[in-house]
């Protein structure tokens, strides 16, 4: 209770006479990772509005603790044409960075080489490491990322994972993250809520694998946590494809 | 030097193209420019009130300009229609009551080409003042609401999110719009002014790759237009407003040869290749 970044209190939003999503509780606190999972249209994007203070819950109350440094990672962007924007304007457009800060972020999510590129230029797993890129670099307290590996190869996905991990540990940040790819997510959370609609079921990966609810809503065969698969690579690929030549 | 008509019509348009150059970028990027229109149509209800009550005409105009733009806002909120029809809605409204106030005010006599197309003539020295002390304070207020305001035009979502107030800027943005367009009336003209924002503006994004590069420049384009376009209009007795947009649309139509390889520098090229 005492470090707890941000609180939903039995939240509810209601657009057209139907409930979006309803009476879900959930706290994130310092250090971290609660992960939302559930179908398409069970109202995670939605939550994770209300978590951040965008959308105000029709019912329920939402706090935010005051004075934290928030970053966000949407789960679609599209810039438009009309719009002249590199890499490191993108960057900078919330917050301004140094050069150097900028680099530094970049090269964790493995797009350095891409600093003066246009971002419309950018394929959709670039642009997913650039969006990671730019919420890390503004050292947050709170951290929301809505399906952060879209469009990212497998490989990277596990890579970016790990680089959010490493986040956790190094800013000791708090993370809330949606995802619909339960094998990957779940065995690095410490907290999962499974939504449909209304939270199903919540508690540590390990245990939620046993509700019910969570059997109906995604079978049984899925064991989140031993579906977690370690690639044991001697070498690293870069995004391009070239081999990382550093270790 | 105050009392020579084409002194004070210069004056007058530099310091319009300055600060149309900025704003036309951002109706370009917001996907704005009926908005201009809109505003544009609803000048003639402002110049009406203006000549009915002997008031100064760019005072009048902002004020109708400023009540269409919050009208929009809360009408944005209030119905579901998409904003096309309710700019258009709001436009022709307005444009109808202007005419309908027109004619039962029997005693006034408007000069309609120079309303429609701009007159440089009929610059006084209190335009002037109004243009630069107005024109300093629009560039100014978007300056301060620059970064919610662009970071909401790149991700609203975004720019909330993380702290941002860009629905407060967006307001603000839209007050600025209705000030440049009651400015700029005596100049180019309601029908033509919506053109003076977006032709510098799209000249301009040929040229740019950075947003504060793309700003610049269409102040940069927009002045050469008006210099440009005031001496034609009077050497060849042209009407004011479409000699400033033809010039306009000339630069455009060179910006569209490949000038951007040569102005890029080698050492981002060197980068871009790393």
């Amino acid at each position: 209770m005492q470090n707890s970044l941000i609180e939903l209190n039995n939240c509810g939003v209601i657009r057209n006479d139907k409930w979006l999503v309803r009476g879900v509780s959930l706290k994130v606190t310092q250090g971290q990772i609660v992960t939302l999972i559930g179908p398409n249209g069970s109202g995670k994007s939605t939550t994770a509005k209300m978590a951040l203070g965008i959308l105000k819950p029709d019912e329920g109350s939402n706090t935010i603790k005051s004075n934290i440094k928030i970053s966000y990672v949407p789960q679609k962007i599209s810039i438009d044409w009309s719009l002249p924007l590199r890499v490191i304007d993108f960057m900078n457009i919330i917050e301004k960075f140094t050069t150097s800060e900028i680099e530094e972020a970049l090269s964790l999510t493995g797009i350095k080489n891409l600093i003066f590129r246009d971002v419309r230029n950018l394929s959709g797993g670039e642009f997913q490491r650039l969006l990671m890129a730019r919420a890390i670099a503004k050292n947050p307290d709170f951290l929301v990322l809505d399906e952060p590996v879209q469009g990212v190869d497998y490989p990277g996905e596990i890579a970016l994972y790990k680089t959010i991990q490493e986040i956790v540990k190094n800013i000791n940040c708090g993370i809330l993250l949606i995802s619909h790819n339960l094998h990957v997510v779940m065995s690095q959370t410490d907290h999962v809520i499974c939504l449909n609609g209304h939270v199903c079921c919540s508690g540590a990966p390990k245990s939620i694998v046993k509700e019910p609810e969570y059997i109906k809503l995604f079978g049984k065969n899925i064991d989140p946590t031993l579906a977690f698969y370690q690639h044991e690579h001697d070498h690293q690929h870069l995004p391009d494809g070239s081999v990382d030549q550093s270790n | 030097m105050f009392d020579d008509f084409l002194f004070r019509a210069f004056v007058a348009g530099i310091g319009l193209a300055i600060i149309t150059g900025p704003l036309g970028c951002f109706i370009v990027w917001r996907r704005l420019s009926y908005f201009g229109d809109t505003l544009a149509h609803s000048a003639l209800l402002g110049v009406v009130i203006a000549y009915a009550l002997s008031f100064n005409i760019i005072l009048s105009v902002f004020i109708i300009s400023g009540l269409i733009s919050l009208s929009l806002l809360y009408l944005q909120k209030k119905t579901y229609l998409p904003n096309d029809a309710l700019l258009g809605l709001l436009a022709h409204s307005v444009l109808a009551i202007g005419l309908v106030l027109l004619g039962l005010l029997t005693f006034i006599r408007i000069d309609l080409m120079g309303l429609l197309f701009g007159d440089i003539l009929s610059v006084n020295f209190q335009d002037i003042l109004i243009i630069w002390i107005g024109g300093a304070f629009v560039l100014l207020i978007l300056i301060k609401i620059w970064r919610p305001l662009f970071a909401g035009t790149v991700n609203l979502d975004l720019a909330k999110a993380e702290g941002l107030n860009p629905e407060l800027a967006n307001a603000v943005f839209t007050i600025l719009i209705a000030a440049v367009i009651a400015i700029s009336i005596k100049i180019v003209g309601i029908l033509l002014i919506t053109g003076l924002l977006l032709l510098p503006a799209a000249a301009s994004r040929n040229l740019s790759s950075t947003p504060i590069q793309m700003a610049i420049i269409a102040s940069i384009t927009g002045l050469i237009s008006v210099v440009l376009g005031l001496f034609s209009s009077i050497t060849w007795n042209t009407a004011t407003g479409p000699t400033i947009l033809s010039v306009a649309l000339g630069i455009f139509v060179l910006t569209l040869f490949p000038w951007k390889k040569l102005l890029i520098s080698k050492k981002e090229i060197k980068l871009m290749d790393k």
